[in-house]
């Protein structure tokens, strides 16, 4: 996730301080990637090294306000306007931790997927009861409810894969069981002619 | 807070020797006042049978369904009937509403048959398309109605009189995602206004506005949520604005 980029994009509504931009990014992403204070200031130093922000003087109790430059600006707007990279997809844990409980013996792949499932909507019911609890009215809380949301679609697709999971696994045992089955009864078949010869 | 419902060890076969089902293995629920409690579970894994079984709309072959203390195997029919008119709500995934007749004479309908006046149950059931959001669609027909609204005068009809339980099974299976969200929330404010609900879904973001969820699996229930605690565990609300 993109500090910078996020720091700067809120420049872009005026200058502000430290303090301001961490309560800012807060209110927006309603706490969920909290920031602190350490790395905003980290973050301005590397955006006023880079030319993308600069000082613009300071209040009576020593906070010093930063604004974005001419090629802050330029960065934000390339920013809004190029799609997010899926290059490389992050390392997915859950996804990871599946490949190996189908591969490596003895673990139970039903449990694995269940133990997930089950705490997967505790979360979704946690996001659930957020938004419930936000004002849908208020224009204050867009931001925070379509974060709430991308946290909602993205567990709803996580249980949505580990159902996938399950009927594929369940679809594989079965076929594995039928046809056994089925060789069982070509040897019972091979038996009964086997008998009628004998007996001719 | 009371059980409402109260389901003990219930199971249902279907059919006979060779083609026998166990549609539920043993199954035990309880849903208290003010509680909604989602029930998932793969297609055939026993959700809908212990829906109508808790609704009194089958029987099963072991176990009890006790609603507001009164056992339901031990009612005559007719005992049953009153008991689902005037305890026990409804609500379907194709609505089932009544073509010939408008939405306030659709949810006036269980009040009827069970002996109120016209006028009462007329009376009752603006109350209740009134607390579901549609009071102006009292006099039309379902036909006229889109699909979130009849699900909304269905859900009327289920809270009508004060019911205590609703059964809702699939409530949102044809609706889209946004309406749909709408009746969870309806099914929410009535259980957080006392009432004891029951919702078998498949969509988890639905089942997420349940305060328990429980996991079916071949008739017999493999795990539950359990109740969330009261302070959120991922995010906390509280430090916002």
């Amino acid at each position: 996730m993109s500090i910078k980029q996020g720091l700067l994009a809120l420049l872009e509504q005026g200058p502000m301080y430290g303090y301001q931009l961490r309560a800012e990014f807060e209110s927006r992403t309603g706490a969920t990637w909290p920031l602190n204070v350490g790395q905003v200031y980290t973050t301005l130093s590397r955006l006023e090294r880079d030319g993308l922000v600069e000082a613009a003087g300071s209040d009576g109790e020593g906070h010093i306000f930063y604004r974005v430059t001419d090629q802050g600006h330029a960065e934000v707007a390339t920013w809004f306007a190029t799609p997010v990279s899926r290059t490389t997809p992050p390392r997915d844990e859950l996804a990871i931790k599946l490949a190996m409980a189908v591969t490596v013996p003895g673990v139970d792949v039903r449990a694995v997927v269940q133990g997930q499932r089950s705490a997967t909507i505790r979360a979704l019911q946690d996001y659930t009861r957020l938004k419930a609890r936000a004002d849908t009215e208020d224009p204050h809380e867009l931001a925070w409810l379509l974060v709430l949301d991308s946290l909602v679609f993205a567990a709803e697709a996580e249980i949505r894969w580990l159902d996938h999971c399950e009927a594929r696994l369940a679809r594989v045992a079965a076929g594995k069981a039928e046809r056994a089955a089925r060789s069982s009864d070509v040897d019972a078949e091979i038996d009964v002619t086997d008998e009628k010869a004998v007996r001719r | 807070m009371s059980i409402v419902l109260d389901i003990r060890d219930l199971t249902r076969v279907h059919g006979h020797g060779e083609s026998e089902v166990h549609a539920l293995r043993g199954v035990s629920l309880q849903v208290a006042t003010g509680e909604l409690v989602a029930v998932m579970g793969p297609s055939g894994s026993g959700k809908s049978t212990l829906l109508t079984i808790a609704g009194g709309l089958d029987s099963p072959t072991g176990g009890t369904v006790t609603i507001e203390g009164c056992e339901i195997g031990g009612l005559s029919r007719k005992d049953l009937a009153g008991l689902r008119r005037r305890s026990v709500g409804y609500v379907f995934q194709d609505f089932n509403l009544i073509p010939a007749l408008t939405a306030a004479e659709n949810v006036a309908l269980p009040r009827e048959l069970d002996g109120d006046s016209t006028r009462a149950a007329r009376k009752l059931a603006l109350i209740a398309l009134e607390e579901v959001g549609i009071p102006e669609l009292a006099d039309r027909f379902p036909d006229d109605m889109s699909g979130g609204q009849q699900q909304r005068v269905a859900i009327a009809r289920a809270i009508v009189g004060d019911r205590r339980l609703v059964l809702a099974d699939e409530p949102t299976g044809a609706l889209d995602t946004e309406t749909g969200e709408q009746v969870l929330r309806l099914l929410r404010a009535r259980c957080d206004a006392g009432s004891a609900g029951v919702l078998v879904t498949h969509e988890a973001r639905h089942a997420a506005w349940a305060d328990r969820v429980v996991f079916l699996r071949d008739g017999l229930m493999i795990d539950e949520t359990g109740r969330a605690p009261e302070a959120e565990s991922l995010l906390d609300a509280g430090t916002r604005g």
